[in-house]
Protein backbone atom coordinates (compact mmCIF):
# COMPACT_ATOMS: atom_id res chain seq x y z
CA UNK A 1 0.00 0.00 0.00
CA UNK A 2 2.99 2.27 1.15
CA UNK A 3 4.97 2.60 -2.16
CA UNK A 4 7.89 4.68 -2.94
CA UNK A 5 6.25 7.63 -4.07
CA UNK A 6 3.37 7.68 -1.08
CA UNK A 7 6.33 7.79 0.92
CA UNK A 8 8.93 10.22 -0.45
CA UNK A 9 5.14 12.61 -0.36
CA UNK A 10 5.11 11.61 3.64
CA UNK A 11 8.39 12.81 4.17
CA UNK A 12 7.70 15.90 2.11
CA UNK A 13 4.86 16.62 4.45
CA UNK A 14 6.51 15.91 7.80
CA UNK A 15 9.68 18.26 6.86
CA UNK A 16 8.29 21.31 7.91
CA UNK A 17 6.87 20.62 11.68
CA UNK A 18 10.30 18.33 12.02
CA UNK A 19 12.74 20.87 10.74
CA UNK A 20 11.23 23.73 12.77
CA UNK A 21 10.51 21.95 15.96
CA UNK A 22 14.02 20.45 15.56
CA UNK A 23 15.40 24.24 15.16
CA UNK A 24 13.64 25.50 17.77
CA UNK A 25 14.85 23.21 19.91
CA UNK A 26 18.47 22.88 18.82
CA UNK A 27 19.87 26.26 18.34
CA UNK A 28 18.85 27.68 21.63
CA UNK A 29 19.76 24.94 23.26
CA UNK A 30 23.01 24.98 21.91
CA UNK A 31 23.04 28.52 22.70
CA UNK A 32 22.31 28.35 25.93
CA UNK A 33 24.75 25.79 26.82
CA UNK A 34 27.69 27.92 25.44
CA UNK A 35 26.42 30.51 27.39
CA UNK A 36 26.72 28.48 30.36
CA UNK A 37 30.30 28.19 30.03
CA UNK A 38 31.28 32.03 29.77
CA UNK A 39 31.03 35.31 31.61
CA UNK A 40 28.61 37.14 30.39
CA UNK A 41 26.99 39.78 32.14
CA UNK A 42 24.72 41.83 29.92
CA UNK A 43 25.08 45.16 31.97
CA UNK A 44 29.64 44.34 30.67
CA UNK A 45 29.36 43.93 27.07
CA UNK A 46 32.41 42.80 25.64
CA UNK A 47 33.91 41.03 29.02
CA UNK A 48 32.57 37.58 27.74
CA UNK A 49 35.48 35.02 28.46
CA UNK A 50 35.32 31.59 28.87
CA UNK A 51 35.20 30.47 32.42
CA UNK A 52 34.28 26.72 32.01
CA UNK A 53 32.25 25.40 34.81
CA UNK A 54 32.27 28.09 37.24
CA UNK A 55 28.38 29.17 36.31
CA UNK A 56 27.44 25.46 37.03
CA UNK A 57 29.27 26.03 40.32
CA UNK A 58 28.47 29.13 41.55
CA UNK A 59 24.44 28.17 40.78
CA UNK A 60 24.47 24.82 42.17
CA UNK A 61 25.94 25.34 45.29
CA UNK A 62 23.68 28.76 45.62
CA UNK A 63 21.68 28.49 48.65
CA UNK A 64 18.64 29.70 46.35
CA UNK A 65 19.09 26.84 44.38
CA UNK A 66 17.97 24.52 46.94
CA UNK A 67 15.42 26.03 47.86
CA UNK A 68 13.64 26.52 44.82
CA UNK A 69 14.29 23.01 44.07
CA UNK A 70 12.54 22.43 47.13
CA UNK A 71 9.72 24.58 45.91
CA UNK A 72 9.30 23.17 42.31
CA UNK A 73 8.80 20.03 44.23
CA UNK A 74 6.80 21.46 46.63
CA UNK A 75 4.75 22.92 44.32
CA UNK A 76 4.18 20.09 41.77
CA UNK A 77 3.61 17.53 44.29
CA UNK A 78 1.07 19.61 46.58
CA UNK A 79 -0.80 20.40 43.31
CA UNK A 80 -0.90 17.28 42.38
CA UNK A 81 -2.27 15.56 45.39
CA UNK A 82 -4.66 17.68 46.14
CA UNK A 83 -6.17 17.79 41.89
CA UNK A 84 -6.10 14.54 41.49
CA UNK A 85 -7.62 14.02 45.58
CA UNK A 86 -10.21 16.99 44.90
CA UNK A 87 -10.61 15.65 41.10
CA UNK A 88 -11.75 12.13 42.53
CA UNK A 89 -14.07 13.52 44.50
CA UNK A 90 -15.74 15.85 42.17
CA UNK A 91 -15.43 13.40 39.19
CA UNK A 92 -17.28 10.77 41.77
CA UNK A 93 -19.81 13.68 42.79
CA UNK A 94 -20.64 14.60 38.81
CA UNK A 95 -21.56 11.76 37.55
CA UNK A 96 -23.95 11.21 39.84
CA UNK A 97 -27.82 12.32 38.72
CA UNK A 98 -28.54 15.27 39.73
CA UNK A 99 -30.63 18.57 38.75
CA UNK A 100 -28.76 20.89 36.60
CA UNK A 101 -25.48 18.70 35.42
CA UNK A 102 -24.67 20.76 32.81
CA UNK A 103 -24.40 24.14 34.59
CA UNK A 104 -22.48 22.59 37.33
CA UNK A 105 -20.06 20.98 35.00
CA UNK A 106 -19.82 24.41 33.23
CA UNK A 107 -19.10 26.20 36.58
CA UNK A 108 -16.62 23.23 37.61
CA UNK A 109 -14.62 23.42 34.47
CA UNK A 110 -14.48 27.23 33.57
CA UNK A 111 -11.45 28.25 36.10
CA UNK A 112 -9.73 26.67 33.37
CA UNK A 113 -9.88 28.48 30.76
CA UNK A 114 -8.81 32.35 33.14
CA UNK A 115 -5.49 32.98 32.13
CA UNK A 116 -2.82 32.86 34.89
CA UNK A 117 -2.43 36.17 35.94
CA UNK A 118 -5.85 37.07 36.11
CA UNK A 119 -6.38 34.36 38.47
CA UNK A 120 -3.34 34.97 40.21
CA UNK A 121 -4.46 38.77 40.85
CA UNK A 122 -7.61 38.07 41.78
CA UNK A 123 -6.72 35.97 43.86
CA UNK A 124 -4.17 38.20 45.35
CA UNK A 125 -5.75 41.19 45.83
CA UNK A 126 -9.74 40.53 46.30
CA UNK A 127 -9.86 37.08 48.16
CA UNK A 128 -6.14 37.12 50.33
CA UNK A 129 -5.50 40.49 50.28
CA UNK A 130 -4.92 40.71 54.26
CA UNK A 131 -7.05 44.73 54.73
CA UNK A 132 -9.53 45.03 51.75
CA UNK A 133 -9.42 41.09 50.66
CA UNK A 134 -12.68 38.97 50.82
CA UNK A 135 -11.51 36.30 53.40
CA UNK A 136 -10.40 39.13 55.60
CA UNK A 137 -13.76 40.60 55.71
CA UNK A 138 -15.34 36.67 56.42
CA UNK A 139 -12.82 36.52 59.19
CA UNK A 140 -13.42 39.42 60.80
CA UNK A 141 -17.43 39.02 59.78
CA UNK A 142 -16.54 35.92 62.32
CA UNK A 143 -14.83 37.86 64.77
CA UNK A 144 -11.20 36.30 63.92
CA UNK A 145 -7.83 37.57 63.03
CA UNK A 146 -7.55 38.48 58.90
CA UNK A 147 -4.25 36.07 57.94
CA UNK A 148 -1.92 37.43 55.64
CA UNK A 149 -1.99 34.71 53.33
CA UNK A 150 1.26 35.45 51.08
CA UNK A 151 2.91 36.68 53.78
CA UNK A 152 2.38 34.05 56.00
CA UNK A 153 2.31 31.37 54.41
CA UNK A 154 3.35 32.02 50.63
CA UNK A 155 4.14 28.72 48.95
CA UNK A 156 0.62 27.35 50.70
CA UNK A 157 -1.41 30.14 49.14
CA UNK A 158 0.69 30.04 45.33
CA UNK A 159 -0.42 26.05 45.61
CA UNK A 160 -4.27 26.71 46.19
CA UNK A 161 -4.02 29.49 43.39
CA UNK A 162 -2.58 26.96 41.07
CA UNK A 163 -4.51 23.90 42.09
CA UNK A 164 -7.77 26.45 41.24
CA UNK A 165 -6.25 26.39 38.24
CA UNK A 166 -5.74 22.85 37.26
CA UNK A 167 -8.71 21.27 39.56
CA UNK A 168 -11.05 21.57 36.81
CA UNK A 169 -8.45 19.82 33.70
CA UNK A 170 -7.97 16.70 36.61
CA UNK A 171 -12.10 16.65 37.12
CA UNK A 172 -12.57 16.67 33.73
CA UNK A 173 -10.00 14.21 32.66
CA UNK A 174 -11.83 11.61 35.84
CA UNK A 175 -14.98 12.16 34.78
CA UNK A 176 -14.75 11.44 31.20
CA UNK A 177 -12.81 7.85 32.75
CA UNK A 178 -15.40 6.88 34.82
CA UNK A 179 -17.98 7.33 32.51
CA UNK A 180 -16.52 4.92 30.10
CA UNK A 181 -16.97 2.58 33.23
CA UNK A 182 -19.67 0.18 32.51
CA UNK A 183 -21.94 0.34 35.18
CA UNK A 184 -23.47 -3.52 35.75
CA UNK A 185 -19.90 -4.41 37.11
CA UNK A 186 -20.98 -2.03 39.47
CA UNK A 187 -24.06 -3.92 39.82
CA UNK A 188 -22.98 -7.25 39.95
CA UNK A 189 -20.49 -6.16 42.85
CA UNK A 190 -22.90 -4.67 44.67
CA UNK A 191 -25.09 -7.42 44.45
CA UNK A 192 -22.34 -9.59 45.53
CA UNK A 193 -22.84 -7.57 48.69
CA UNK A 194 -19.56 -5.46 47.92
CA UNK A 195 -19.90 -1.57 50.03
CA UNK A 196 -19.63 1.36 48.51
CA UNK A 197 -16.16 1.94 49.48
CA UNK A 198 -15.14 -1.51 48.76
CA UNK A 199 -16.44 -0.65 45.15
CA UNK A 200 -14.38 2.32 45.18
CA UNK A 201 -10.84 0.21 45.94
CA UNK A 202 -11.26 -2.46 43.64
CA UNK A 203 -13.24 -1.35 40.92
CA UNK A 204 -13.51 2.26 39.97
CA UNK A 205 -9.55 2.98 41.21
CA UNK A 206 -8.22 0.65 38.98
CA UNK A 207 -10.34 1.68 36.34
CA UNK A 208 -9.23 5.74 36.90
CA UNK A 209 -5.73 4.21 36.85
CA UNK A 210 -4.70 5.71 33.95
CA UNK A 211 -6.29 8.38 33.54
CA UNK A 212 -4.75 9.39 37.09
CA UNK A 213 -1.00 8.97 35.34
CA UNK A 214 -1.96 10.95 32.45
CA UNK A 215 -3.16 13.68 34.43
CA UNK A 216 -0.24 13.59 36.82
CA UNK A 217 2.10 13.55 33.54
CA UNK A 218 0.76 16.11 31.98
CA UNK A 219 0.18 18.46 35.00
CA UNK A 220 3.96 17.84 35.40
CA UNK A 221 5.11 19.56 32.42
CA UNK A 222 2.68 22.28 33.03
CA UNK A 223 3.36 22.89 36.96
CA UNK A 224 7.25 22.30 36.54
CA UNK A 225 7.09 25.86 34.73
CA UNK A 226 4.61 27.94 36.70
CA UNK A 227 5.48 31.45 36.51
CA UNK A 228 3.16 33.93 35.86
CA UNK A 229 1.55 33.21 39.42
CA UNK A 230 4.51 33.90 40.53
CA UNK A 231 5.55 37.30 39.06
CA UNK A 232 2.54 38.74 39.64
CA UNK A 233 1.55 37.58 43.56
CA UNK A 234 4.91 37.60 45.23
CA UNK A 235 7.99 38.25 42.92
CA UNK A 236 9.67 34.67 44.52
CA UNK A 237 9.47 36.19 47.79
CA UNK A 238 9.39 36.70 50.68
CA UNK A 239 13.51 36.15 50.29
CA UNK A 240 13.23 33.12 48.43
CA UNK A 241 10.21 31.73 49.54
CA UNK A 242 8.05 30.97 46.36
CA UNK A 243 11.13 30.91 44.14
CA UNK A 244 11.13 27.92 41.96
CA UNK A 245 13.64 26.67 39.25
CA UNK A 246 12.13 28.79 36.45
CA UNK A 247 11.10 32.06 38.43
CA UNK A 248 15.28 31.69 39.60
CA UNK A 249 16.21 31.18 36.38
CA UNK A 250 14.31 34.17 35.18
CA UNK A 251 15.83 36.55 38.19
CA UNK A 252 19.03 35.55 37.22
CA UNK A 253 19.05 36.15 33.52
CA UNK A 254 16.55 38.89 33.14
CA UNK A 255 16.67 40.91 36.38
CA UNK A 256 20.43 40.58 37.25
CA UNK A 257 21.31 40.20 33.72
CA UNK A 258 23.32 37.60 34.31
CA UNK A 259 23.48 35.30 31.13
CA UNK A 260 26.01 32.94 32.00
CA UNK A 261 24.66 31.92 35.13
CA UNK A 262 21.38 32.25 34.22
CA UNK A 263 22.34 29.97 31.37
CA UNK A 264 23.79 27.42 33.46
CA UNK A 265 20.61 27.73 35.71
CA UNK A 266 18.62 26.63 32.33
CA UNK A 267 20.77 23.56 31.71
CA UNK A 268 20.54 22.44 34.91
CA UNK A 269 16.06 23.37 34.88
CA UNK A 270 16.63 21.18 31.01
CA UNK A 271 18.47 18.11 32.84
CA UNK A 272 15.61 17.87 35.71
CA UNK A 273 12.44 18.47 33.42
CA UNK A 274 14.43 15.04 31.13
CA UNK A 275 14.31 13.23 34.36
CA UNK A 276 10.87 13.83 34.87
CA UNK A 277 10.43 13.35 31.11
CA UNK A 278 11.87 10.12 30.58
CA UNK A 279 9.11 8.49 33.33
CA UNK A 280 6.25 10.59 31.16
CA UNK A 281 7.37 9.40 27.57
CA UNK A 282 7.49 5.82 28.85
CA UNK A 283 4.04 6.05 30.30
CA UNK A 284 2.07 8.04 27.52
CA UNK A 285 4.08 5.50 24.83
CA UNK A 286 2.53 2.32 26.97
CA UNK A 287 -0.61 3.82 26.95
CA UNK A 288 -0.90 4.93 23.66
CA UNK A 289 -1.58 2.06 21.19
CA UNK A 290 -0.28 3.38 17.49
CA UNK B 1 -41.18 4.60 48.20
CA UNK B 2 -38.43 3.83 45.89
CA UNK B 3 -38.82 6.70 44.47
CA UNK B 4 -39.33 9.13 47.20
CA UNK B 5 -35.80 8.19 48.45
CA UNK B 6 -34.18 8.33 44.40
CA UNK B 7 -35.55 11.74 44.38
CA UNK B 8 -34.69 12.30 48.10
CA UNK B 9 -31.34 11.29 47.30
CA UNK B 10 -31.15 13.30 43.85
CA UNK B 11 -31.97 16.48 46.03
CA UNK B 12 -29.30 16.01 48.37
CA UNK B 13 -26.55 15.21 45.76
CA UNK B 14 -28.29 18.57 43.83
CA UNK B 15 -27.65 20.64 46.00
CA UNK B 16 -24.18 19.75 47.36
CA UNK B 17 -22.83 19.57 43.74
CA UNK B 18 -24.31 23.16 43.23
CA UNK B 19 -22.66 24.23 46.51
CA UNK B 20 -19.21 22.53 45.46
CA UNK B 21 -19.83 23.93 41.88
CA UNK B 22 -20.50 27.74 43.01
CA UNK B 23 -17.30 27.53 45.43
CA UNK B 24 -15.33 26.83 42.69
CA UNK B 25 -16.88 29.42 40.28
CA UNK B 26 -17.05 32.14 42.80
CA UNK B 27 -13.55 34.04 42.30
CA UNK B 28 -14.86 34.39 38.39
CA UNK B 29 -18.40 35.21 39.90
CA UNK B 30 -17.03 37.85 42.44
CA UNK B 31 -14.37 39.61 39.83
CA UNK B 32 -17.42 39.94 37.29
CA UNK B 33 -19.50 41.87 40.44
CA UNK B 34 -16.61 43.54 41.34
CA UNK B 35 -16.37 45.23 37.86
CA UNK B 36 -19.75 46.74 38.16
CA UNK B 37 -18.54 48.24 42.02
CA UNK B 38 -17.48 51.91 42.27
CA UNK B 39 -14.02 51.80 43.84
CA UNK B 40 -15.49 52.60 47.60
CA UNK B 41 -17.60 49.77 47.15
CA UNK B 42 -15.54 47.36 46.11
CA UNK B 43 -13.69 47.38 49.28
CA UNK B 44 -16.67 48.10 51.32
CA UNK B 45 -16.57 46.09 54.22
CA UNK B 46 -19.16 44.01 54.94
CA UNK B 47 -18.75 43.53 51.03
CA UNK B 48 -21.78 43.84 49.06
CA UNK B 49 -22.94 41.22 46.94
CA UNK B 50 -25.90 42.26 44.67
CA UNK B 51 -27.51 45.33 46.52
CA UNK B 52 -24.96 48.01 45.22
CA UNK B 53 -25.32 50.55 42.56
CA UNK B 54 -24.19 49.15 39.24
CA UNK B 55 -22.23 50.92 37.22
CA UNK B 56 -20.34 50.97 33.66
CA UNK B 57 -17.18 53.55 34.60
CA UNK B 58 -15.00 50.76 35.02
CA UNK B 59 -15.26 49.43 31.90
CA UNK B 60 -14.74 53.01 30.08
CA UNK B 61 -12.18 53.87 32.14
CA UNK B 62 -9.78 51.19 31.75
CA UNK B 63 -10.08 51.72 27.88
CA UNK B 64 -9.06 55.38 28.96
CA UNK B 65 -6.34 55.00 31.08
CA UNK B 66 -4.45 52.41 28.76
CA UNK B 67 -5.13 51.39 25.32
CA UNK B 68 -7.09 48.35 26.37
CA UNK B 69 -8.63 47.02 22.37
CA UNK B 70 -4.85 47.49 21.51
CA UNK B 71 -4.57 45.00 24.22
CA UNK B 72 -7.10 43.00 23.41
CA UNK B 73 -6.30 43.05 19.43
CA UNK B 74 -2.56 41.84 20.30
CA UNK B 75 -4.21 38.74 21.85
CA UNK B 76 -6.34 37.67 19.11
CA UNK B 77 -3.63 38.31 16.41
CA UNK B 78 -1.10 36.36 18.15
CA UNK B 79 -3.69 33.08 19.60
CA UNK B 80 -5.12 33.21 16.00
CA UNK B 81 -2.25 33.80 13.90
CA UNK B 82 -0.04 31.01 15.59
CA UNK B 83 -2.70 28.34 15.29
CA UNK B 84 -3.66 29.28 11.57
CA UNK B 85 0.02 29.06 10.86
CA UNK B 86 0.71 26.03 13.33
CA UNK B 87 -2.55 24.01 11.35
CA UNK B 88 -1.00 25.17 8.04
CA UNK B 89 2.24 23.22 9.38
CA UNK B 90 0.50 20.20 10.78
CA UNK B 91 -2.44 19.43 8.82
CA UNK B 92 0.60 18.11 6.19
CA UNK B 93 2.58 16.46 8.75
CA UNK B 94 0.04 14.84 10.13
CA UNK B 95 -1.80 13.44 7.34
CA UNK B 96 1.03 11.66 6.44
CA UNK B 97 1.72 9.77 10.08
CA UNK B 98 -1.78 8.98 10.15
CA UNK B 99 -2.72 7.71 6.57
CA UNK B 100 1.31 6.86 5.36
CA UNK B 101 2.67 5.58 8.69
CA UNK B 102 6.35 4.48 8.67
CA UNK B 103 8.63 2.78 10.90
CA UNK B 104 9.40 5.73 12.54
CA UNK B 105 6.22 8.00 12.93
CA UNK B 106 5.66 6.80 16.29
CA UNK B 107 9.47 8.13 16.85
CA UNK B 108 9.05 10.94 15.45
CA UNK B 109 5.38 11.40 17.14
CA UNK B 110 6.86 10.39 20.56
CA UNK B 111 10.17 13.63 19.77
CA UNK B 112 7.41 16.07 19.05
CA UNK B 113 6.02 15.25 22.19
CA UNK B 114 8.74 15.23 23.86
CA UNK B 115 9.75 18.54 22.47
CA UNK B 116 7.05 20.03 24.49
CA UNK B 117 8.89 19.00 27.74
CA UNK B 118 11.66 21.45 26.76
CA UNK B 119 11.01 23.76 30.07
CA UNK B 120 10.77 27.40 28.43
CA UNK B 121 13.44 29.02 30.53
CA UNK B 122 16.04 26.27 29.29
CA UNK B 123 15.76 28.21 25.96
CA UNK B 124 14.72 32.05 27.56
CA UNK B 125 18.41 33.33 27.39
CA UNK B 126 18.79 32.78 23.60
CA UNK B 127 15.33 33.69 22.93
CA UNK B 128 15.25 36.93 24.53
CA UNK B 129 18.71 37.72 23.02
CA UNK B 130 17.66 36.53 19.24
CA UNK B 131 14.49 38.85 19.57
CA UNK B 132 16.72 41.92 21.13
CA UNK B 133 19.13 41.48 18.08
CA UNK B 134 16.81 41.18 15.18
CA UNK B 135 14.09 43.88 16.43
CA UNK B 136 11.62 41.30 17.21
CA UNK B 137 11.24 41.69 21.02
CA UNK B 138 8.12 43.13 21.83
CA UNK B 139 6.67 42.55 18.35
CA UNK B 140 3.31 40.54 17.58
CA UNK B 141 5.16 38.63 14.90
CA UNK B 142 7.70 37.63 17.21
CA UNK B 143 5.14 36.00 19.81
CA UNK B 144 2.85 34.64 16.86
CA UNK B 145 6.48 33.00 15.83
CA UNK B 146 7.12 31.47 19.38
CA UNK B 147 3.57 30.79 20.29
CA UNK B 148 3.34 28.78 16.55
CA UNK B 149 6.47 26.33 17.91
CA UNK B 150 5.52 25.86 21.44
CA UNK B 151 2.38 24.49 20.06
CA UNK B 152 3.03 23.21 17.15
CA UNK B 153 3.82 19.59 18.66
CA UNK B 154 0.37 19.96 20.07
CA UNK B 155 -1.43 20.36 17.04
CA UNK B 156 0.41 17.82 15.12
CA UNK B 157 -1.03 15.15 17.78
CA UNK B 158 -4.23 15.90 17.86
CA UNK B 159 -4.66 15.98 14.61
CA UNK B 160 -2.93 12.99 14.34
CA UNK B 161 -5.52 11.44 16.42
CA UNK B 162 -8.35 13.18 14.42
CA UNK B 163 -6.94 11.66 11.04
CA UNK B 164 -6.37 8.50 12.78
CA UNK B 165 -9.91 7.72 12.68
CA UNK B 166 -11.08 8.55 9.13
CA UNK B 167 -10.73 5.26 7.43
CA UNK B 168 -7.89 4.74 4.96
CA UNK B 169 -10.55 2.45 2.11
CA UNK B 170 -12.21 6.10 1.28
CA UNK B 171 -8.65 7.50 0.09
CA UNK B 172 -7.89 4.73 -1.43
CA UNK B 173 -10.49 4.41 -3.56
CA UNK B 174 -10.26 8.33 -4.49
CA UNK B 175 -6.56 7.27 -5.63
CA UNK B 176 -8.00 4.95 -7.68
CA UNK B 177 -10.50 7.34 -9.40
CA UNK B 178 -7.34 8.93 -10.53
CA UNK B 179 -7.02 11.70 -7.65
CA UNK B 180 -3.72 13.48 -7.32
CA UNK B 181 -2.48 13.79 -3.76
CA UNK B 182 -3.54 17.96 -3.95
CA UNK B 183 -6.81 16.48 -4.78
CA UNK B 184 -6.92 13.96 -2.03
CA UNK B 185 -6.00 16.53 0.51
CA UNK B 186 -8.57 19.06 -0.56
CA UNK B 187 -11.38 16.64 -1.42
CA UNK B 188 -11.78 14.28 0.48
CA UNK B 189 -9.30 14.22 3.63
CA UNK B 190 -9.74 17.64 4.48
CA UNK B 191 -14.17 17.43 4.53
CA UNK B 192 -13.91 14.53 6.53
CA UNK B 193 -11.16 16.11 8.78
CA UNK B 194 -12.93 19.85 9.14
CA UNK B 195 -14.49 18.54 12.85
CA UNK B 196 -10.72 17.67 13.75
CA UNK B 197 -9.56 20.48 12.62
CA UNK B 198 -11.98 22.74 14.23
CA UNK B 199 -11.46 21.17 17.69
CA UNK B 200 -7.62 21.92 17.13
CA UNK B 201 -8.28 25.37 16.08
CA UNK B 202 -10.97 25.74 18.81
CA UNK B 203 -8.44 24.07 21.51
CA UNK B 204 -5.10 26.02 20.21
CA UNK B 205 -6.65 29.34 20.37
CA UNK B 206 -7.33 28.82 24.48
CA UNK B 207 -3.79 27.69 24.76
CA UNK B 208 -2.39 30.64 22.98
CA UNK B 209 -4.75 33.05 24.39
CA UNK B 210 -3.87 32.37 28.28
CA UNK B 211 0.23 31.69 27.71
CA UNK B 212 1.69 33.81 30.27
CA UNK B 213 5.62 32.96 29.83
CA UNK B 214 6.81 34.04 26.76
CA UNK B 215 3.95 36.96 26.78
CA UNK B 216 5.03 37.85 29.74
CA UNK B 217 8.97 38.20 28.54
CA UNK B 218 8.75 39.16 25.78
CA UNK B 219 6.04 41.67 25.42
CA UNK B 220 5.98 45.51 26.14
CA UNK B 221 3.47 48.36 26.29
CA UNK B 222 3.46 47.77 21.77
CA UNK B 223 2.53 43.86 21.24
CA UNK B 224 1.45 43.11 25.01
CA UNK B 225 -1.30 40.72 24.87
CA UNK B 226 -4.21 40.52 27.60
CA UNK B 227 -1.95 38.45 29.99
CA UNK B 228 0.87 40.89 30.12
CA UNK B 229 -1.69 43.67 30.19
CA UNK B 230 -3.39 42.40 33.52
CA UNK B 231 0.25 42.02 34.76
CA UNK B 232 0.55 45.27 35.32
CA UNK B 233 -2.14 45.66 37.87
CA UNK B 234 0.37 43.78 40.24
CA UNK B 235 1.76 47.03 40.94
CA UNK B 236 -1.14 49.47 41.47
CA UNK B 237 -2.00 52.95 42.83
CA UNK B 238 -4.92 53.63 44.88
CA UNK B 239 -7.73 51.92 44.37
CA UNK B 240 -7.91 49.66 41.47
CA UNK B 241 -10.23 46.32 42.20
CA UNK B 242 -13.32 47.51 40.20
CA UNK B 243 -10.67 48.96 37.19
CA UNK B 244 -8.73 45.60 37.76
CA UNK B 245 -12.03 43.40 38.01
CA UNK B 246 -13.36 45.31 34.75
CA UNK B 247 -10.44 44.34 33.21
CA UNK B 248 -9.88 40.74 34.14
CA UNK B 249 -13.69 40.31 33.17
CA UNK B 250 -12.91 41.27 29.40
CA UNK B 251 -9.84 39.46 28.98
CA UNK B 252 -11.66 35.98 30.54
CA UNK B 253 -15.20 36.52 29.28
CA UNK B 254 -14.25 35.48 25.33
CA UNK B 255 -12.45 32.46 25.92
CA UNK B 256 -14.73 30.99 28.65
CA UNK B 257 -17.25 31.17 26.17
CA UNK B 258 -14.81 29.36 23.41
CA UNK B 259 -13.72 27.28 26.27
CA UNK B 260 -17.53 26.13 27.45
CA UNK B 261 -17.97 25.18 24.04
CA UNK B 262 -14.56 22.80 23.80
CA UNK B 263 -15.04 21.14 27.06
CA UNK B 264 -15.16 17.69 25.20
CA UNK B 265 -11.49 18.39 22.80
CA UNK B 266 -10.01 19.80 25.49
CA UNK B 267 -10.11 16.34 27.23
CA UNK B 268 -9.09 14.64 24.29
CA UNK B 269 -6.63 17.08 23.15
CA UNK B 270 -4.35 17.68 26.13
CA UNK B 271 -4.09 14.01 27.06
CA UNK B 272 -2.72 13.52 23.72
CA UNK B 273 -6.05 11.38 22.36
CA UNK B 274 -5.25 8.79 25.92
CA UNK B 275 -8.30 10.06 27.40
CA UNK B 276 -11.52 10.32 25.17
Amino acid sequence: MATAHSRAAARLTMSPAVILLLGWMLIPLVMTLYFSFLRYNLLMPGTEEFIGTLNYQYFLTDPAFFAALGNTLALVGGVLVLTIAGGIGLALLLDQPFWGRGIVRLLVIAPFFVMPTVSALVWKNMLMNPVNGLFAAIAKGLGLQPFDFLAEAPLSSIILIVTWQWLPFATLILLTALQSLDSERLEAAEMDGAGALDRFIHIILPHLARAMTVVTLIQTIFLLSVFAEILVTTNGGPGTATTNITYLVYAQSLLQFDVGGGSAGGIVAVVLANIVAVFLMRMIGRNLDI
Amino acid sequence: MARATTNRKKLVVTLIAWTVGIVIFFPILWTVLTSFKTEAEAVATPPTFLAFHWTLENYTEVQQRSDYFLHFWNSVVISVGSTLIGLMVAVPAAWSMAFIPGKRTRDVLMWMLSTKMLPPVGVLIPIYLLFRDTGLLDSRIGLVIVLTLINLPIIVWMLFTYFREIPGEILEASRMDGAGLRDEILFVLLPMAVPGIASTLLLNIILAWNEAFWTLNLSASQSAPLTAFIASYSSPEGLFYAKLSAASTMAVAPILILGWFSQKQLVRGLTFGAVK
